[in-house]
C-alpha cells in the first residue's frame, strides 16, 4: 500500500520504518526507492548509507488500519460481503453483485478507481476462490483469466504465493519446488507430514479444488436496495427523492415476505471515498416508506456532523438491518382500534425521538434482582430487548421507601451533633444546614460480597445503614452512614444518596 | 377533562377545598431558587397521575442530573408511578427538551407530558409556550413544566403555580410520613390566584387529598417566595371567586366521586 505523493519529480524516496530485532528496519517503501535498491526489512542505517536524501517516517500500524478500514467501506458499494486480508488486502465476493457493474471486469476497474481516488496504489485479480484472487494479485501480473485456464495459471505461481513461513518456503525452493504446479503434481499426503496440513489446505484453495467463503466485516443486511449514479448527485433533494424510492422498493420487498424493518441502515458513497452511515431503530416492526423517510429526514436535520455532499455522492444502498414478522393490520371494532391507533402513535413518538435524540437517551426503566441500591433499578435505552424484573408489591400504608432520584455517586454531608445508632440531628449539604426534625431508620444494606470480591477490591465495601429523613423545611432526603461506630479505627462518614419527593 | 385532587374524607363538605387543573392545558410549576426544588419533580408526577391514562413521557433537562441526582426507577415504583409506563428522555440542553416536549404534546398516545427545565432558560419563551399550548389543546394531553433555579416570565400557560416540600405529617416513631407539598397558584387565566393549598399524595390509591387552603394575599407571595411570581401570563386576567358555576376548569368536587 503506498501513501499519496504529490508526484513532483524531485522528491527523495520514501521509506517507513519500525523498530525490529533491535534496529529501525524498513517495513514499507514506494517505487522509487525501490528503484534506488532498497528492501523490506533493510536496517535503516545501511538504507541511509546507499540514499542520503531518503525521507523516512514511522510505520503506524493503527493508522494503516483505519485506513484500510475506511478502504473497505468504499468497497461496500460493490458488494456488501467485504473483509480485510492481512495488514494491506481486501477480499470482495461479488457472486451476484458483478451484472450490475455490466460485467466483472467492468466492477475490477470501478473499485480499482474508487480505490486510487482514496490515495492508494492497488493490485487486483479475480477468481473463483478468494486465495486465488489473493494469490493471482500479489504473485502474478494477470488480473482476469478466462475460467477455464485459472488453474494452469494457478499451478505457474511461484511456491512463495503459499504465504508460509519464511524456512519452509526456502525449504521447497532447496527441494527444486518452485511453482505450485510443481506441489501439485506430489501426493499431498507426503507434502501434509514434511510440512504441515495447512500448506496442503492453502495449495487446494488456490488451485480452486477447495472454495472457502469470507467471512464479511459486517453480516449481510436482511434486505438492501443500492442505487448508483453515473454522475454525482449534489442536491441533498435529489438525494432524498432517490432514497424515498429506494425505501418503497425495500418496503415491497418487506410486503412480500410478510415482514417488517425494526432497524435500518442508509449508506451515502461519497465520490471522494467518504461513506457515511445512518440508523434508524424504530419501536415496532414497519413498512411504512413515507414514515422511514420522515425519520431519516430528522435524523438528518439533527446530526453533530452535517452530511456534505461536497463532490456529491454516487452510490446510496437503504438496507434492513433488524427484521420481523409483520402481519397485516386486522381491523378490529371500535375499541380494539382506538387502542391499536394510540399504540402506533406511541411508537411514532419514541421513533422520532430518537431519531432526533439519539437511542440512548431516549430511555424506559427497568427493575434488577439486587439489593444494592444504585443498580436496583435502572434506566436503558427505551429500543433495547432488556426486560424488566417485576417491582416488588408495595405495602399499603407506608410512604415511599425509595427515593425519587438518585445521586450517582453519594455526597459526603457534613453531619452535626451525632448520636450513636441513628441519624444526626443536624446535617451540612451543599453549605446548607437542615435540621433533622422526622427520621426512620436504620435500614441495613450490606453489599453483595459475592461480586465485591470477584471486582478484586481489597476490602469489601463497608456496611451501610440507610436513613430516611426529612428537615424542618419538609424536605426529605435519603442518607446513610458508612462504617460503624463500633469500629474505632475510623470515624463513620456520612453520605446523602436521593431526594425523595 | 380536568384533573382534581380529592379532598379530605372527613372535611366539612360545605368547606371542601379544591381545585381543578385543565387537563388539556399547559401548566408551568417554579420553585424559586435553591434547593427547595428538589420536591417539584414527585409534585408534578403527582399531579400528572390525575391526568388521562395512559404513559407519560419525562423529559428532562440533562443538567438536573447533576443537581437532584438522576431518575431512580426503584423511587419511581415506590413512589407509585408505573415505572413502564414512563418514557424518559434526557436531553443536553433546554431548545432540546421543549421540542421533546412538543413532539409528546403532539402524541395522542400518551397521557401527559412532564418537561423539567434547569435554569434561567431563554428558549423557552412566550412562542415556545404558545407551541405547546397549542399542541396540548389538539391532543387534548396536559403538559406540565417544572422551572428550576428559575424565575418566571410571561407564558401562555394556563396556570403557574408555586411548588415546595412541606413537613409532613408523622408516622409512628417520627418517621417522614406520606409526601405532603405546598402549592400555591401564582397565575391563572381562569379562577381565583393566590390560594394556597396543603396536598398530600397517596400511594395506594395513587390520588392527591387536600388537607387546607389558604388565601393569601398577592402582595404576600413575592415576600413568602423571594421570586417574582407575578410576571403576566400573555394577556391580563381577572380574578374570579373559585367556585363560580360555569366557569370552564371549575367543577363541584362532588361530580368526581358520584
Amino acid at each position: 500500500m503506498n501513501r499519496p505523493r504529490s508526484g513532483t519529480a524531485d522528491e527523495p524516496p520514501f521509506v517507513l520504518t519500525q523498530k525490529e530485532r533491535g534496529a529501525l528496519r524498513i517495513a514499507a517503501l514506494d517505487p522509487l526507492a525501490r528503484r534506488c535498491k532498497l528492501a523490506l526489512d533493510m536496517a535503516l542505517a545501511e538504507a541511509r548509507a546507499l540514499v542520503p536524501n531518503l525521507m523516512t517516517a514511522a510505520m503506524d500500524h493503527a493508522a494503516d488500519a483505519d485506513y484500510l478500514l475506511a478502504a473497505a467501506a468504499v468497497c461496500e458499494k460493490f458488494t456488501p460481503l467485504v473483509t480485510l486480508r492481512g495488514r494491506e488486502g481486501l477480499i470482495l465476493d461479488i457472486t451476484g453483485c458483478a451484472h450490475l457493474f455490466d460485467g466483472e471486469e467492468a466492477l475490477l476497474i470501478q473499485a480499482r478507481r474508487n480505490l486510487n481516488r482514496l490515495g492508494l496504489a492497488t493490485r487486483a485479480a479475480l477468481a473463483n476462490t478468494p486465495d486465488a484472487a489473493w494469490a493471482f494479485a500479489r504473485f502474478s501480473s494477470t488480473e482476469r483469466l478466462p475460467p477455464a485456464t485459472e488453474e494452469r495459471a494457478a499451478r505457474a505461481l511461484p511456491v512463495a504465493a503459499l504465504e508460509q513461513e519464511r524456512h519452509i518456503t526456502l525449504a521447497l525452493t532447496r527441494a527444486g519446488l518452485r511453482t505450485l504446479g510443481d506441489l501439485a503434481d506430489r501426493p499431498s499426503s507426503l507434502l501434509a507430514a514434511r510440512f504441515g496440513a495447512g500448506l496442503v489446505d492453502i495449495l487446494q484453495r488456490i488451485l480452486g479444488r477447495d472454495d472457502i467463503r469470507i467471512t464479511p466485516l459486517r453480516p449481510p443486511p436482511e434486505i438492501m436496495a443500492d442505487k448508483h449514479f453515473a454522475t454525482p448527485i449534489t442536491a441533498m433533494e435529489g438525494l432524498l427523492a432517490e432514497l424515498a424510492r429506494l425505501a418503497g422498493d425495500v418496503m415491497s420487498l418487506l410486503e412480500r415476505r410478510g415482514a417488517g424493518g425494526r432497524g435500518f441502515e442508509v449508506i451515502f458513497f461519497r465520490a471522494d471515498g467518504a461513506v457515511r452511515r445512518l440508523t434508524i431503530e424504530t419501536a415496532q416492526a414497519m413498512r411504512d416508506g413515507a414514515r422511514l423517510m420522515r425519520l431519516i429526514a430528522l435524523k438528518i436535520t439533527t446530526l453533530a456532523d452535517p452530511l456534505d455532499p461536497g463532490f456529491g455522492f454516487d452510490a446510496l444502498r437503504l438496507a434492513v438491518t433488524w427484521g420481523e414478522t409483520l402481519d397485516e393490520r386486522q381491523h378490529h371494532l371500535s375499541g380494539g382500534q382506538v387502542a391499536d391507533e394510540e399504540k402506533r402513535g406511541l411508537a411514532d413518538l419514541v421513533d422520532r425521538l430518537v431519531a432526533r435524540f439519539g437511542r440512548d437517551h431516549v430511555q424506559r426503566f427497568v427493575a434488577r434482582a439486587t439489593h444494592d441500591p444504585g443498580e436496583a433499578g435502572g434506566v436503558v435505552p427505551y429500543l433495547s430487548p432488556a426486560s424488566s424484573a417485576s417491582w416488588p408489591p408495595l405495602e399499603p400504608g407506608h410512604p415511599p421507601l425509595r427515593p425519587l432520584t438518585l445521586f450517582e455517586r453519594p455526597q459526603l454531608i457534613e453531619a452535626l451533633a451525632e448520636v450513636p445508632d441513628s441519624p444526626p440531628r443536624r446535617f451540612r449539604w451543599r453549605r446548607q444546614l437542615h435540621e433533622v426534625a422526622l427520621a426512620e431508620g436504620p435500614e441495613r444494606i450490606a453489599p453483595e460480597w459475592w461480586h465485591s470480591h470477584i471486582a478484586g477490591g481489597d476490602h469489601p465495601p463497608a456496611v451501610r445503614d440507610y436513613y430516611r429523613v426529612e428537615d424542618a423545611t419538609g424536605q426529605r432526603f435519603w442518607i446513610f452512614r458508612e462504617g460503624l461506630y463500633e469500629d474505632s479505627t475510623t470515624h463513620p462518614r456520612w453520605f446523602l444518596h436521593g431526594l425523595f419527593a | 377533562m380536568t384533573l382534581m385532587p380529592r379532598p379530605l374524607p372527613h372535611a366539612d363538605p360545605d368547606a371542601r377545598p379544591q381545585f381543578t387543573l385543565a387537563g388539556e392545558a399547559v401548566h408551568e410549576f417554579y420553585a424559586g431558587t435553591g434547593i427547595r426544588s428538589m420536591a417539584m419533580t414527585g409534585g408534578v408526577l403527582a399531579l400528572m397521575h390525575l391526568a388521562k391514562r395512559g404513559p407519560k413521557l419525562w423529559v428532562r433537562h440533562a443538567a438536573l442530573d447533576r443537581e437532584h441526582g438522576a431518575p431512580y426507577a426503584a423511587g419511581l415504583a415506590e413512589f407509585g408511578v408505573d415505572p413502564a409506563q414512563v418514557i424518559l428522555v434526557r436531553t443536553p440542553d433546554v431548545t432540546g427538551a421543549l421540542q421533546a416536549g412538543l413532539e409528546g404534546a403532539r402524541c395522542h398516545g400518551l397521557g401527559a407530558v412532564m418537561i423539567e427545565l434547569w435554569g434561567e432558560a431563554k428558549a423557552y419563551d412566550l412562542t415556545a409556550s404558545r407551541r405547546l399550548v397549542l399542541a396540548a389543546k389538539a391532543s387534548g394531553i396536559g403538559v406540565f413544566i417544572t422551572r428550576m433555579a428559575a424565575t418566571p416570565h410571561a407564558s401562555a400557560a394556563e396556570t403557574r403555580w408555586l411548588i415546595h416540600p412541606a413537613p409532613s405529617r408523622a408516622l409512628a416513631a417520627r418517621a417522614p410520613g406520606h409526601p405532603l407539598f405546598d402549592l400555591t397558584l401564582l397565575r391563572t387565566r381562569h379562577g381565583r390566584e393566590g390560594l394556597r393549598y396543603l396536598v398530600e399524595w397517596d400511594r395506594d390509591v395513587r390520588d392527591l387529598v387536600i388537607h387546607s387552603v389558604v388565601t393569601i394575599a398577592d402582595s404576600l407571595i413575592d415576600d413568602r417566595t423571594g421570586i417574582d411570581g407575578t410576571a403576566p401570563l400573555s394577556r391580563a386576567v381577572a380574578a374570579l371567586p373559585v367556585n363560580r358555576p360555569g366557569m370552564p376548569g371549575i367543577e363541584p368536587a362532588a361530580q368526581r366521586h358520584s
